[in-house]
Protein backbone atom coordinates (compact mmCIF):
# COMPACT_ATOMS: atom_id res chain seq x y z
CA UNK A 1 0.00 0.00 0.00
CA UNK A 2 1.08 3.38 -0.68
CA UNK A 3 0.92 5.98 1.83
CA UNK A 4 -1.26 9.21 0.14
CA UNK A 5 -0.20 11.06 3.46
CA UNK A 6 2.31 10.70 5.98
CA UNK A 7 3.41 12.71 9.27
CA UNK A 8 6.49 12.18 10.22
CA UNK A 9 7.63 12.92 13.05
CA UNK A 10 5.81 16.29 13.11
CA UNK A 11 6.46 19.35 15.91
CA UNK A 12 3.66 22.11 15.67
CA UNK A 13 2.31 24.87 17.04
CA UNK A 14 0.74 28.33 16.92
CA UNK A 15 4.08 30.56 17.20
CA UNK A 16 6.53 29.39 19.35
CA UNK A 17 3.53 27.52 21.35
CA UNK A 18 4.16 23.83 20.85
CA UNK A 19 1.11 21.53 20.50
CA UNK A 20 1.74 18.45 18.55
CA UNK A 21 4.95 16.72 20.08
CA UNK A 22 6.40 14.54 17.36
CA UNK A 23 3.51 12.08 16.17
CA UNK A 24 3.40 10.15 13.54
CA UNK A 25 0.69 9.48 11.36
CA UNK A 26 -0.06 8.03 7.87
CA UNK A 27 -3.00 7.43 5.81
CA UNK A 28 -2.82 5.04 2.87
CA UNK A 29 -5.05 5.22 -0.52
CA UNK A 30 -8.44 4.67 -0.32
CA UNK A 31 -8.77 4.30 3.49
CA UNK A 32 -10.70 6.09 6.26
CA UNK A 33 -8.66 7.07 9.18
CA UNK A 34 -9.79 8.42 12.26
CA UNK A 35 -8.41 10.43 14.69
CA UNK A 36 -10.04 10.27 18.27
CA UNK A 37 -8.94 11.70 21.47
CA UNK A 38 -9.53 13.98 24.33
CA UNK A 39 -10.25 17.75 24.15
CA UNK A 40 -7.12 19.84 23.42
CA UNK A 41 -5.29 16.31 22.26
CA UNK A 42 -4.14 17.85 19.01
CA UNK A 43 -6.90 16.23 16.51
CA UNK A 44 -7.38 19.61 15.01
CA UNK A 45 -4.16 21.03 15.14
CA UNK A 46 -2.74 17.89 13.43
CA UNK A 47 -5.38 18.50 10.51
CA UNK A 48 -4.51 22.12 10.21
CA UNK A 49 -0.56 21.21 10.56
CA UNK A 50 -1.12 19.50 7.15
CA UNK A 51 -2.85 22.45 5.37
CA UNK A 52 0.08 24.91 6.63
CA UNK A 53 -2.13 26.87 9.09
CA UNK A 54 0.10 26.63 11.82
CA UNK A 55 3.92 26.62 12.35
CA UNK A 56 5.72 23.14 11.90
CA UNK A 57 8.51 23.01 14.29
CA UNK A 58 10.46 19.87 13.32
CA UNK A 59 9.52 16.66 11.37
CA UNK A 60 8.34 16.42 7.98
CA UNK A 61 4.91 16.16 6.15
CA UNK A 62 4.74 14.25 2.68
CA UNK A 63 1.83 13.79 0.63
CA UNK A 64 1.71 11.12 -2.19
CA UNK A 65 5.76 10.77 -1.12
CA UNK A 66 6.01 14.76 -1.87
CA UNK A 67 6.96 16.70 1.35
CA UNK A 68 4.65 19.71 1.77
CA UNK A 69 5.85 20.98 5.02
CA UNK A 70 4.89 24.69 5.75
CA UNK A 71 3.08 24.57 2.73
CA UNK A 72 0.35 27.76 2.20
CA UNK A 73 -3.00 26.07 2.15
CA UNK A 74 -3.80 27.72 -1.35
CA UNK A 75 -1.03 25.30 -2.61
CA UNK A 76 -1.88 22.53 -0.29
CA UNK A 77 -5.24 22.46 -1.97
CA UNK A 78 -3.56 23.12 -5.61
CA UNK A 79 -1.40 19.77 -4.63
CA UNK A 80 -4.66 18.03 -4.17
CA UNK A 81 -5.67 18.13 -0.44
CA UNK A 82 -9.07 19.37 0.10
CA UNK A 83 -9.99 20.08 4.17
CA UNK A 84 -13.58 20.87 5.25
CA UNK A 85 -13.23 23.06 9.00
CA UNK A 86 -15.28 21.70 11.99
CA UNK A 87 -17.64 24.92 11.70
CA UNK A 88 -18.25 28.19 9.11
CA UNK A 89 -17.22 25.82 7.00
CA UNK A 90 -19.57 27.02 3.90
CA UNK A 91 -20.14 30.50 2.32
CA UNK A 92 -23.60 31.12 4.25
CA UNK A 93 -24.24 33.97 1.59
CA UNK A 94 -23.38 32.00 -1.88
CA UNK A 95 -25.86 29.44 -3.44
CA UNK A 96 -25.27 25.77 -2.82
CA UNK A 97 -23.73 25.91 -6.66
CA UNK A 98 -21.80 28.91 -5.80
CA UNK A 99 -20.02 27.51 -3.11
CA UNK A 100 -19.18 24.11 -5.36
CA UNK A 101 -18.03 26.47 -7.67
CA UNK A 102 -15.96 28.16 -5.35
CA UNK A 103 -14.60 24.47 -4.37
CA UNK A 104 -13.27 24.31 -7.68
CA UNK A 105 -11.73 27.61 -7.55
CA UNK A 106 -8.05 26.98 -8.14
CA UNK A 107 -9.02 24.82 -11.59
CA UNK A 108 -9.06 26.28 -15.12
CA UNK A 109 -12.10 24.28 -16.17
CA UNK A 110 -15.87 24.76 -16.40
CA UNK A 111 -17.13 22.89 -12.93
CA UNK A 112 -20.21 22.40 -14.60
CA UNK A 113 -19.96 18.85 -15.14
CA UNK A 114 -18.86 17.82 -11.96
CA UNK A 115 -21.40 19.47 -10.09
CA UNK A 116 -23.94 17.35 -12.12
CA UNK A 117 -21.88 14.66 -10.80
CA UNK A 118 -21.45 15.81 -7.27
CA UNK A 119 -25.57 16.41 -7.24
CA UNK A 120 -25.97 12.07 -8.19
CA UNK A 121 -23.99 12.12 -4.68
CA UNK A 122 -26.12 14.36 -2.91
CA UNK A 123 -29.81 14.26 -4.25
CA UNK A 124 -31.12 17.02 -1.37
CA UNK A 125 -28.74 19.34 -2.68
CA UNK A 126 -29.47 19.43 -6.36
CA UNK A 127 -32.88 21.03 -5.39
CA UNK A 128 -31.61 23.60 -3.25
CA UNK A 129 -28.52 24.70 -5.91
CA UNK A 130 -30.09 27.82 -5.90
CA UNK A 131 -30.58 28.48 -2.38
CA UNK A 132 -28.32 30.53 -0.29
CA UNK A 133 -26.21 27.53 1.60
CA UNK A 134 -26.87 29.69 5.14
CA UNK A 135 -31.06 28.66 4.72
CA UNK A 136 -29.81 24.87 4.97
CA UNK A 137 -30.41 22.82 7.72
CA UNK A 138 -27.36 21.74 9.74
CA UNK A 139 -26.74 17.94 8.26
CA UNK A 140 -27.62 19.93 4.81
CA UNK A 141 -25.15 22.23 5.55
CA UNK A 142 -22.57 19.92 6.08
CA UNK A 143 -23.10 18.15 2.56
CA UNK A 144 -22.51 21.31 0.69
CA UNK A 145 -19.42 21.66 2.84
CA UNK A 146 -18.35 17.78 1.76
CA UNK A 147 -19.08 18.11 -2.10
CA UNK A 148 -17.23 21.56 -1.89
CA UNK A 149 -14.03 20.00 -0.74
CA UNK A 150 -14.76 17.13 -3.46
CA UNK A 151 -15.07 19.12 -6.55
CA UNK A 152 -11.59 18.53 -7.47
CA UNK A 153 -11.29 15.29 -6.74
CA UNK A 154 -9.08 15.70 -4.28
CA UNK A 155 -5.83 12.80 -3.09
CA UNK A 156 -7.31 13.10 0.48
CA UNK A 157 -10.05 14.39 2.20
CA UNK A 158 -9.82 16.13 5.83
CA UNK A 159 -13.04 16.25 7.71
CA UNK A 160 -12.33 18.31 11.12
CA UNK A 161 -15.67 16.66 13.08
CA UNK A 162 -17.94 16.52 10.28
CA UNK A 163 -20.87 15.75 12.95
CA UNK A 164 -20.19 18.30 15.78
CA UNK A 165 -23.82 19.47 17.03
CA UNK A 166 -25.83 17.25 14.51
CA UNK A 167 -28.71 15.16 15.66
CA UNK A 168 -28.17 11.66 16.06
CA UNK A 169 -30.20 11.14 12.67
CA UNK A 170 -28.18 13.26 10.49
CA UNK A 171 -25.31 11.84 12.95
CA UNK A 172 -25.50 8.46 11.23
CA UNK A 173 -26.38 9.90 7.70
CA UNK A 174 -23.13 11.74 7.35
CA UNK A 175 -20.80 9.04 8.34
CA UNK A 176 -22.59 6.75 5.84
CA UNK A 177 -21.48 9.63 3.53
CA UNK A 178 -18.24 9.40 4.65
CA UNK A 179 -18.19 5.63 3.84
CA UNK A 180 -19.69 6.28 0.02
CA UNK A 181 -17.75 8.93 -1.05
CA UNK A 182 -14.71 6.63 0.35
CA UNK A 183 -16.06 4.06 -2.04
CA UNK A 184 -16.45 5.97 -4.42
CA UNK A 185 -12.26 6.23 -4.23
CA UNK A 186 -11.90 9.34 -1.52
CA UNK A 187 -9.14 8.83 0.90
CA UNK A 188 -10.09 10.23 3.96
CA UNK A 189 -8.74 11.73 7.49
CA UNK A 190 -11.19 12.82 9.95
CA UNK A 191 -11.51 13.81 13.55
CA UNK A 192 -14.12 13.14 15.56
CA UNK A 193 -15.55 13.21 18.92
CA UNK A 194 -18.04 10.11 18.28
CA UNK A 195 -15.42 8.29 19.06
CA UNK A 196 -16.90 4.88 18.61
CA UNK A 197 -19.18 5.46 15.75
CA UNK A 198 -16.11 7.16 13.56
CA UNK A 199 -14.03 4.13 14.76
CA UNK A 200 -16.71 2.07 13.14
CA UNK A 201 -16.60 2.58 9.89
CA UNK A 202 -12.51 3.59 9.78
CA UNK A 203 -10.22 1.33 8.63
CA UNK A 204 -7.47 2.26 11.02
CA UNK A 205 -7.60 5.04 13.77
CA UNK A 206 -5.45 6.76 16.14
CA UNK A 207 -5.68 7.90 19.65
CA UNK A 208 -3.50 11.62 20.35
CA UNK A 209 -3.30 12.69 23.63
CA UNK A 210 -1.72 15.84 24.93
CA UNK A 211 -0.06 15.99 21.40
CA UNK A 212 1.25 12.45 21.18
CA UNK A 213 0.43 9.13 19.71
CA UNK A 214 -1.34 7.25 22.21
CA UNK A 215 -2.64 4.21 20.42
CA UNK A 216 -2.81 3.02 16.88
CA UNK A 217 -4.64 0.19 14.73
CA UNK A 218 -7.30 -0.85 13.21
CA UNK A 219 -10.87 0.92 13.94
CA UNK A 220 -12.38 -2.20 15.40
CA UNK A 221 -8.81 -3.13 17.58
CA UNK A 222 -9.44 0.44 18.99
CA UNK A 223 -12.78 -0.12 20.28
CA UNK A 224 -12.04 -3.23 21.92
CA UNK A 225 -9.11 -1.82 23.67
CA UNK A 226 -10.05 -1.76 27.08
CA UNK A 227 -7.52 1.51 27.73
CA UNK A 228 -9.55 3.19 25.01
CA UNK A 229 -12.29 2.16 25.56
CA UNK A 230 -12.12 3.69 29.11
CA UNK A 231 -11.01 7.04 27.99
CA UNK A 232 -12.82 7.60 25.17
CA UNK A 233 -15.19 5.70 24.28
CA UNK A 234 -18.54 6.57 26.09
CA UNK A 235 -16.72 7.04 29.57
CA UNK A 236 -16.67 10.91 28.80
CA UNK A 237 -18.10 12.52 31.98
CA UNK A 238 -15.15 10.34 33.75
CA UNK A 239 -12.43 11.72 32.41
CA UNK A 240 -10.45 13.59 34.84
CA UNK A 241 -10.48 17.16 34.34
CA UNK B 1 -47.14 67.27 -4.02
CA UNK B 2 -44.91 68.62 -7.12
CA UNK B 3 -42.78 70.76 -5.26
CA UNK B 4 -42.02 67.61 -2.49
CA UNK B 5 -41.10 65.34 -5.97
CA UNK B 6 -38.87 67.74 -8.02
CA UNK B 7 -36.91 69.35 -4.75
CA UNK B 8 -36.55 66.74 -2.48
CA UNK B 9 -37.17 63.23 -3.74
CA UNK B 10 -35.37 63.50 -6.64
CA UNK B 11 -32.30 65.42 -5.38
CA UNK B 12 -32.99 62.71 -2.54
CA UNK B 13 -32.54 59.90 -5.41
CA UNK B 14 -29.37 61.37 -7.04
CA UNK B 15 -27.76 62.04 -3.81
CA UNK B 16 -28.22 58.60 -2.58
CA UNK B 17 -27.13 56.71 -5.59
CA UNK B 18 -24.20 58.82 -4.96
CA UNK B 19 -23.76 57.50 -1.81
CA UNK B 20 -24.55 54.11 -3.00
CA UNK B 21 -22.07 53.91 -5.30
CA UNK B 22 -19.12 55.28 -2.66
CA UNK B 23 -21.06 52.51 -0.12
CA UNK B 24 -19.83 49.44 -1.74
CA UNK B 25 -16.22 50.15 -1.75
CA UNK B 26 -16.42 50.87 1.91
CA UNK B 27 -18.48 47.99 2.72
CA UNK B 28 -16.49 45.48 0.21
CA UNK B 29 -13.31 46.55 1.84
CA UNK B 30 -14.66 46.39 5.19
CA UNK B 31 -15.91 43.04 4.02
CA UNK B 32 -12.40 41.25 2.13
CA UNK B 33 -9.78 43.45 3.79
CA UNK B 34 -11.44 43.85 7.02
CA UNK B 35 -10.71 47.34 7.72
CA UNK B 36 -12.40 50.78 7.68
CA UNK B 37 -10.78 52.40 4.91
CA UNK B 38 -10.60 56.66 5.75
CA UNK B 39 -9.07 57.22 2.44
CA UNK B 40 -11.78 56.38 0.66
CA UNK B 41 -13.55 59.33 0.43
CA UNK B 42 -9.92 61.29 -0.70
CA UNK B 43 -9.57 58.56 -3.43
CA UNK B 44 -12.73 59.35 -4.29
CA UNK B 45 -11.46 63.13 -4.72
CA UNK B 46 -8.40 61.73 -6.36
CA UNK B 47 -10.24 60.63 -9.07
CA UNK B 48 -12.21 63.81 -9.56
CA UNK B 49 -9.21 65.88 -9.55
CA UNK B 50 -7.34 63.71 -12.57
CA UNK B 51 -11.14 63.78 -14.16
CA UNK B 52 -11.32 67.26 -13.90
CA UNK B 53 -7.50 67.78 -15.58
CA UNK B 54 -8.66 65.20 -17.97
CA UNK B 55 -11.47 67.32 -18.93
CA UNK B 56 -9.24 70.44 -19.25
CA UNK B 57 -6.87 68.54 -21.44
CA UNK B 58 -9.33 66.86 -23.92
CA UNK B 59 -12.46 69.43 -24.16
CA UNK B 60 -14.50 66.34 -23.67
CA UNK B 61 -17.67 65.38 -21.57
CA UNK B 62 -16.70 64.28 -17.55
CA UNK B 63 -18.26 60.78 -18.18
CA UNK B 64 -17.14 60.64 -21.27
CA UNK B 65 -13.27 60.81 -19.44
CA UNK B 66 -14.27 59.58 -16.42
CA UNK B 67 -13.40 55.36 -17.42
CA UNK B 68 -10.07 56.52 -18.13
CA UNK B 69 -9.98 57.96 -14.69
CA UNK B 70 -11.22 55.59 -12.98
CA UNK B 71 -8.54 53.36 -14.65
CA UNK B 72 -6.08 56.03 -13.66
CA UNK B 73 -6.92 56.21 -10.23
CA UNK B 74 -7.35 52.07 -9.96
CA UNK B 75 -3.93 52.20 -10.80
CA UNK B 76 -2.59 54.77 -7.57
CA UNK B 77 -4.99 53.11 -5.35
CA UNK B 78 -3.19 49.03 -5.97
CA UNK B 79 0.11 51.10 -5.70
CA UNK B 80 -1.12 52.33 -2.29
CA UNK B 81 -2.20 48.86 -1.06
CA UNK B 82 1.43 48.10 -2.03
CA UNK B 83 2.79 50.56 0.20
CA UNK B 84 0.83 51.50 2.91
CA UNK B 85 -1.60 48.03 3.63
CA UNK B 86 -0.19 45.29 2.08
CA UNK B 87 2.87 45.03 4.77
CA UNK B 88 0.26 45.31 7.32
CA UNK B 89 -2.19 42.19 6.23
CA UNK B 90 -1.99 39.98 9.25
CA UNK B 91 -1.33 42.90 11.73
CA UNK B 92 -4.13 43.92 14.12
CA UNK B 93 -7.08 45.86 12.36
CA UNK B 94 -6.37 49.40 14.27
CA UNK B 95 -2.95 49.41 12.25
CA UNK B 96 -4.60 49.35 8.81
CA UNK B 97 -7.30 51.98 10.27
CA UNK B 98 -4.32 54.09 11.35
CA UNK B 99 -2.50 53.40 8.04
CA UNK B 100 -5.59 54.35 6.38
CA UNK B 101 -5.83 57.85 8.08
CA UNK B 102 -2.65 59.01 7.56
CA UNK B 103 -3.06 58.13 3.66
CA UNK B 104 -6.39 60.38 4.03
CA UNK B 105 -4.45 63.25 4.94
CA UNK B 106 -1.45 62.51 2.28
CA UNK B 107 -3.73 62.28 -0.63
CA UNK B 108 -5.57 64.84 0.39
CA UNK B 109 -2.28 67.36 0.61
CA UNK B 110 -1.09 65.70 -2.20
CA UNK B 111 -4.50 67.04 -4.07
CA UNK B 112 -3.82 71.12 -2.13
CA UNK B 113 -0.57 71.06 -3.56
CA UNK B 114 -1.07 70.07 -7.03
CA UNK B 115 -4.15 71.17 -8.30
CA UNK B 116 -4.57 73.85 -5.57
CA UNK B 117 -7.47 74.54 -3.22
CA UNK B 118 -9.76 76.84 -4.88
CA UNK B 119 -13.23 76.01 -6.58
CA UNK B 120 -13.28 74.25 -9.69
CA UNK B 121 -16.54 73.40 -11.79
CA UNK B 122 -17.01 70.30 -14.14
CA UNK B 123 -19.49 72.06 -16.02
CA UNK B 124 -19.96 75.54 -17.21
CA UNK B 125 -23.10 77.43 -17.85
CA UNK B 126 -27.12 77.03 -16.06
CA UNK B 127 -29.33 74.05 -16.80
CA UNK B 128 -32.64 73.90 -17.44
CA UNK B 129 -35.00 71.75 -15.44
CA UNK B 130 -36.85 69.91 -18.26
CA UNK B 131 -40.76 69.63 -17.62
CA UNK B 132 -42.91 66.62 -17.79
CA UNK B 133 -46.17 68.09 -17.38
CA UNK B 134 -45.92 69.78 -13.72
CA UNK B 135 -42.88 67.06 -12.92
CA UNK B 136 -39.50 69.00 -13.56
CA UNK B 137 -35.96 67.07 -13.14
CA UNK B 138 -32.24 69.10 -14.24
CA UNK B 139 -31.14 66.65 -17.30
CA UNK B 140 -27.98 66.07 -15.33
CA UNK B 141 -30.04 64.52 -12.86
CA UNK B 142 -31.48 62.36 -15.20
CA UNK B 143 -27.69 61.59 -16.50
CA UNK B 144 -26.65 60.91 -12.67
CA UNK B 145 -29.45 58.52 -11.81
CA UNK B 146 -29.38 56.65 -15.30
CA UNK B 147 -25.10 56.55 -15.16
CA UNK B 148 -25.25 54.94 -11.17
CA UNK B 149 -28.50 52.34 -12.25
CA UNK B 150 -26.46 51.40 -15.37
CA UNK B 151 -23.11 51.26 -12.87
CA UNK B 152 -24.80 48.87 -10.18
CA UNK B 153 -26.31 46.57 -12.73
CA UNK B 154 -22.47 46.12 -13.41
CA UNK B 155 -21.23 45.55 -10.31
CA UNK B 156 -24.21 42.90 -9.72
CA UNK B 157 -23.37 40.77 -13.04
CA UNK B 158 -19.84 41.06 -12.24
CA UNK B 159 -20.44 39.98 -8.84
CA UNK B 160 -23.01 36.72 -9.80
CA UNK B 161 -21.79 35.87 -13.02
CA UNK B 162 -17.97 35.95 -12.92
CA UNK B 163 -15.48 33.89 -10.90
CA UNK B 164 -13.53 36.71 -9.62
CA UNK B 165 -16.92 38.16 -8.48
CA UNK B 166 -18.13 35.32 -6.65
CA UNK B 167 -14.44 34.79 -4.82
CA UNK B 168 -15.09 38.75 -3.64
CA UNK B 169 -18.51 37.68 -2.19
CA UNK B 170 -17.27 34.49 -1.00
CA UNK B 171 -13.55 36.37 0.90
CA UNK B 172 -16.58 38.94 2.54
CA UNK B 173 -18.70 36.27 3.67
CA UNK B 174 -15.62 34.31 5.26
CA UNK B 175 -12.03 34.70 4.63
CA UNK B 176 -10.47 32.09 6.60
CA UNK B 177 -12.36 29.71 4.32
CA UNK B 178 -12.00 31.40 1.48
CA UNK B 179 -8.20 30.81 2.06
CA UNK B 180 -9.02 27.25 2.91
CA UNK B 181 -10.95 26.86 -0.45
CA UNK B 182 -7.67 27.94 -2.85
CA UNK B 183 -9.19 31.53 -3.58
CA UNK B 184 -6.22 33.50 -4.30
CA UNK B 185 -6.74 36.34 -2.09
CA UNK B 186 -4.23 38.65 -3.21
CA UNK B 187 -6.26 38.73 -6.20
CA UNK B 188 -9.58 39.08 -4.90
CA UNK B 189 -7.76 42.06 -2.86
CA UNK B 190 -6.79 43.76 -5.89
CA UNK B 191 -10.31 43.18 -7.71
CA UNK B 192 -12.07 44.62 -4.59
CA UNK B 193 -9.83 47.96 -4.59
CA UNK B 194 -10.33 48.02 -8.21
CA UNK B 195 -14.23 48.04 -8.19
CA UNK B 196 -13.98 50.03 -4.62
CA UNK B 197 -11.84 53.21 -6.58
CA UNK B 198 -13.71 52.70 -9.97
CA UNK B 199 -17.28 53.64 -7.99
CA UNK B 200 -15.51 56.23 -5.78
CA UNK B 201 -13.92 57.73 -8.60
CA UNK B 202 -17.85 57.53 -10.28
CA UNK B 203 -19.69 58.81 -7.54
CA UNK B 204 -17.16 61.72 -7.28
CA UNK B 205 -17.57 62.80 -10.78
CA UNK B 206 -21.38 62.91 -10.42
CA UNK B 207 -21.70 64.92 -7.09
CA UNK B 208 -18.78 67.28 -8.78
CA UNK B 209 -20.96 66.99 -11.99
CA UNK B 210 -24.37 67.87 -9.50
CA UNK B 211 -22.05 70.59 -7.30
CA UNK B 212 -18.84 71.87 -7.74
CA UNK B 213 -15.25 69.94 -7.42
CA UNK B 214 -13.77 71.09 -4.00
CA UNK B 215 -10.57 69.37 -2.39
CA UNK B 216 -12.28 68.38 0.92
CA UNK B 217 -15.62 66.93 -1.04
CA UNK B 218 -14.57 63.50 -0.42
CA UNK B 219 -14.17 63.51 2.94
CA UNK B 220 -17.23 65.12 3.71
CA UNK B 221 -19.12 61.86 1.68
CA UNK B 222 -16.90 59.73 3.78
CA UNK B 223 -19.66 59.79 7.11
CA UNK B 224 -23.15 59.13 4.91
CA UNK B 225 -21.09 56.80 2.90
CA UNK B 226 -19.89 54.77 6.82
CA UNK B 227 -23.90 55.51 7.58
CA UNK B 228 -24.76 53.88 4.32
CA UNK B 229 -22.71 50.92 4.54
CA UNK B 230 -23.40 50.03 8.36
CA UNK B 231 -27.10 50.83 7.82
CA UNK B 232 -27.20 48.03 4.95
CA UNK B 233 -24.83 45.38 6.89
CA UNK B 234 -20.89 45.83 6.14
CA UNK B 235 -19.24 43.73 3.57
CA UNK B 236 -22.99 42.72 2.05
CA UNK B 237 -22.59 45.37 -1.44
CA UNK B 238 -26.63 44.95 -2.29
CA UNK B 239 -26.85 46.54 1.62
CA UNK B 240 -24.69 49.11 0.86
CA UNK B 241 -26.83 50.77 -2.25
CA UNK B 242 -29.85 50.15 -0.17
CA UNK B 243 -28.49 51.90 2.48
CA UNK B 244 -26.57 54.54 0.62
CA UNK B 245 -30.45 55.11 -1.13
CA UNK B 246 -32.07 55.78 2.18
CA UNK B 247 -29.58 58.17 3.69
CA UNK B 248 -29.71 60.48 0.41
CA UNK B 249 -33.12 60.15 0.14
CA UNK B 250 -33.55 60.64 4.33
CA UNK B 251 -31.15 63.84 4.35
CA UNK B 252 -33.19 65.72 1.56
CA UNK B 253 -36.69 64.56 2.86
CA UNK B 254 -35.27 65.99 6.47
CA UNK B 255 -35.36 69.56 5.57
CA UNK B 256 -39.56 68.82 3.57
CA UNK B 257 -41.62 71.24 5.58
CA UNK B 258 -43.58 68.25 6.87
CA UNK B 259 -45.13 70.27 9.79
CA UNK B 260 -46.33 74.05 9.18
CA UNK B 261 -44.14 76.23 6.53
CA UNK B 262 -40.54 75.88 7.58
CA UNK B 263 -38.18 72.82 6.94
CA UNK B 264 -38.55 70.29 9.93
CA UNK B 265 -35.02 70.21 9.93
CA UNK B 266 -33.00 73.33 9.12
CA UNK B 267 -30.55 71.73 5.95
CA UNK B 268 -27.57 72.61 8.05
CA UNK B 269 -28.51 69.76 10.00
CA UNK B 270 -28.41 67.55 6.77
CA UNK B 271 -25.27 65.78 7.64
CA UNK B 272 -26.30 65.04 11.32
CA UNK B 273 -29.13 62.72 9.38
CA UNK B 274 -26.60 60.29 8.41
CA UNK B 275 -24.70 59.96 11.40
CA UNK B 276 -28.18 60.02 13.75
CA UNK B 277 -28.87 56.58 11.27
CA UNK B 278 -25.54 55.30 11.86
CA UNK B 279 -25.35 55.49 15.73
CA UNK B 280 -28.89 54.12 16.16
CA UNK B 281 -27.65 51.61 14.00
CA UNK B 282 -24.68 50.61 15.85
CA UNK B 283 -27.10 50.77 18.96
CA UNK B 284 -30.02 48.53 17.94
CA UNK B 285 -29.01 46.39 14.71
CA UNK B 286 -25.53 46.77 14.30
CA UNK B 287 -25.61 43.88 12.10
CA UNK B 288 -27.66 46.35 9.81
CA UNK B 289 -30.35 45.78 7.57
CA UNK B 290 -28.62 43.16 5.75
CA UNK B 291 -27.14 41.16 8.20
CA UNK B 292 -23.64 42.03 7.71
CA UNK B 293 -20.72 41.80 10.09
CA UNK B 294 -20.81 42.96 13.32
CA UNK B 295 -18.37 45.78 14.36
Amino acid sequence: MSAMLELDAVSAGYGETEILHGINLHVDRGEIVVIVGPNGAGKSTAMKAVFGLLNIIAGEIRLAGEAITNTPPREVVMKGVAYVPQSANVFVSLTVEENLEMGAYVSAENPAARIEEIFELFPPLREKRRQPAGSLSGGQRQMVAMSKALMLHPKILLLDEPTAGLSPKYRGEIFQIVQNINAAGATILMVEQNAKQALNIAHRGYVLVDGENRHTGTGQALIADQEVARMFLGATAERPA
Amino acid sequence: MMEFLNFYLVPGVVLGCIYALGAIGISLTFGILRFSNFAHGDTMTLGVYITLSLVQVSGLHPLAVAPVAMLLTTGLVLGMDLAFFKPFRKSPTIMLVIASFGLMLMIRSMIQFFWGVQLHALRIGIEKMAFFGPFAILPRHIMIVGAAVVLMMAVHLMLTRTKIGKAMRATSDNPELAALTGIDTELVIRATWAMGASLAVAAGVFLGLDTHVETMMGFKLLLPMFAAAILGGIGRPYGAVAGGLVIGIVEELSSYPWIGETPLLSPGYKAGVAFAIMVAMLIWKPQGLFRGRQF
